[in-house]
């Protein structure tokens, strides 16, 4: 209820705000350790850094590969969600304008993927994908999430057309525009907000994944950048300053877009799921 | 006065696109191909393979492999690594959905208020979500440092609570608890997110004749809010089962199943029968087991949640 500020206002104000800072308190562990140089992380594993050194963040950088291994997250992730974005809004103008069973039953069909546990498709995909020869490449990553992460895409974007009138469409097409035109300038226009949602939702999966890029990219050069920091701390692991300084440079990125975009991010997430 | 109502014309031409019930012209088939195709290929075919294979002695290796029927499964029941997997899996499934959902509600109601850091904390307590969990995973492996003067142990130390120093990851009684406050620490924010979302949609107009009325906060909170939150408790619910039943990269980069098998769930004991040991048959078996399992629970969470739903 949003009545004025008053004292019990305040009390609450104090309650939450410990509770952010109890929260926050690995973050803080983790970038001060970062800080550090290794006497005293032994000595004051709790003060602040001092003097401050930001010696382990170049380490770190180097050893990890912490460069390439953005460039490949950022071309799998982008080339991903471009993918879902047209295949899931394409398919999904389908099946919302699409009456009757076939409609539906595709429908369907994409909604069991949502629930369908990918850890029992995980050793037949694994030999799929070796067997198209695409083991270790970005084409067998953007195939595969596109694949994985198409039903919840096509989930979003149904829900949305559904709710969208047909007259703008039907004028157009009455016009004599073909089905893809209409598509293209009326109808993908008008699936702004959605789109924001099913970018933000995928983009932040795809980034974040760590199982499968170990398996398929594991040793390829290509890794992204969750299964280069597990390599890196598996590597340096009794080197705290070190490891946390590849944590936070790892965590940075995304964190900073996030920032910048926190409110959308916000609002893509509860939206998205809300269906 | 003269006009009579004309029979409807008749069509001039058969309209060259059928007009569909929603009242556009349909899009052609070809529209739903490629994603189908993709989905199809990636998703229904190797799940189906998968699912076939549970049925077979296959080692994953060529493609030699007969079928054995139920013994796979008969063999899940007699193997105390897998059972104990399976127990773990379901208590680390129940304490983050409790405990998550509760703290994430929490969490909406105290930044759904009037307080000044209400922006602020909303950032702060959703930024874990967007980290990858294998780095949120690590961070924490340094916070349950066993060491006395490290990470958690050194605040208990610090606030003169030393004798509370747990060995955090390494005591197999603890360790599935730890990894579970980490995994609740990393999505709070999601349930706190979605709660909001909810909380937004209830009318103000309830509560202010609720309070002229003369009710207090819990009242106001049990009669009006909680009954209007049950979409956002169905979604926070569901999402946080799947979430907690197939918990799998937490517990690798963690404990990776340590110590012993503490902290084993279905996800790690069918990776690691796969691709340590090389049973692909049993693998598959145990992924069938863990795909019927979140299927039945999806099922009756939602035909129980959605019952809620329609009668509050």
């Amino acid at each position: 209820m949003r009545t004025g500020y008053r004292p019990r206002t305040f009390v609450l104000e104090l309650v939450m705000v410990a509770t952010a800072v109890a929260f926050l308190f690995p973050v803080y562990a983790l970038v001060t350790l970062a800080f550090k140089d290794p006497n005293q992380i032994a000595n004051d594993p709790l003060a602040l850094p001092d003097p401050p050194s930001a010696e382990s963040f170049g380490t770190a950088w180097q050893s990890a590969s912490l460069g390439s291994a953005l460039l490949n997250s950022t071309l799998i992730t982008v080339s991903s969600v471009i993918a879902l974005i047209v295949l899931g809004s394409l398919s999904a103008y389908f099946l919302a304008r699409r009456a009757g069973r076939l409609g539906y039953g595709l429908y369907i069909l994409f909604l069991v993927g949502i629930i369908l546990p990918f850890q029992l498709g995980m050793i037949p995909l694994y030999q799929l994908v070796s067997d198209l020869g695409l083991l270790g490449t970005y084409q067998g990553m953007i195939l595969f999430y596109t694949g994985i992460q198409l039903p919840f895409t096509v989930f979003l974007y149904t829900g949305f057309i559904r709710s969208l009138p047909a007259d703008y469409t039907n004028a157009a097409l009455i016009d004599g525009a073909t089905h893809l035109q209409a598509f293209r300038h009326v109808i993908f226009p008008l699936l702004r907000p959605i789109t924001g949602t099913v970018l933000i939702l995928n983009a932040v999966h795809i980034w974040n994944d760590f199982f499968t890029p170990l398996l398929y990219l594991g040793g390829s050069g290509r890794e992204t950048v969750p299964v280069r920091v597990f390599a890196f701390v598996n590597e340096y692991t009794s080197d705290y300053g070190l490891v946390a300084a590849g944590l936070v440079l790892a965590a940075v990125p995304i964190l900073v877009i996030f920032l910048v975009l926190q409110r959308y991010v916000i609002r893509g997430f509860s939206s998205g799921l809300k269906g | 006065m003269t006009a009579v109502a004309a029979p409807p014309a008749p069509p001039e031409a058969p309209p060259v696109r059928r007009v569909r019930r929603g009242g556009g012209l349909a899009p052609p088939w070809w529209f739903a191909v490629p994603a189908l195709a993709v989905y199809a290929l990636v998703m229904l075919y190797p799940s189906i393979a998968g699912a076939a294979s549970a049925f077979t002695d296959w080692s994953g290796v060529g493609e030699q492999r007969s079928f054995v029927g139920l013994d796979n499964f008969q063999q899940l029941l007699q193997d105390d690594q897998a059972l104990g997997a399976l127990r773990s899996t379901l208590l680390l499934t129940v304490a983050i959905v409790v405990v998550q959902n509760g703290l994430g509600l929490l969490l909406a109601l105290g930044v759904h208020t009037t307080i000044k850091s209400r922006m602020l904390l909303r950032v702060i307590f959703f930024a874990p979500v967007v980290v990858s969990p294998v780095m949120v995973s690590f961070l924490w492996k340094y916070v349950y440092n066993p060491a006395p003067d490290a990470g958690l142990n050194a605040v208990l130390g610090a606030l003169g609570l030393g004798s509370l120093r747990q060995d955090w990851l390494g005591d197999p009684s603890l360790a599935i608890w730890s990894v579970a406050f980490t995994v609740i620490w990393q999505c709070a924010g999601y349930s706190m997110v979605i709660f909001l979302a909810g909380l937004e949609g209830v009318p103000k107009e309830l509560h202010e004749s609720a309070m002229v009325d003369g009710a207090g906060t819990v009242a106001r909170f049990r009669h009006i809010t909680w009954p209007l939150l049950a979409p956002a408790v169905t979604i926070n619910v569901m999402l946080s089962t799947v979430g907690g039943l197939t918990l799998f990269t937490q517990i690798i980069a963690m404990t990776n199943g340590g110590p012993g098998y503490a902290t084993d769930t279905l996800s790690t004991v069918l990776y690691k029968q796969a691709f340590v040991f090389g049973k692909f048959g049993y693998s598959t078996a145990v992924a069938l087991v863990l795909a019927l399992f979140v299927a039945a629970v999806s099922f009756v969470q939602i035909a129980y949640l959605r019952s809620r739903e329609t009668t509050a």
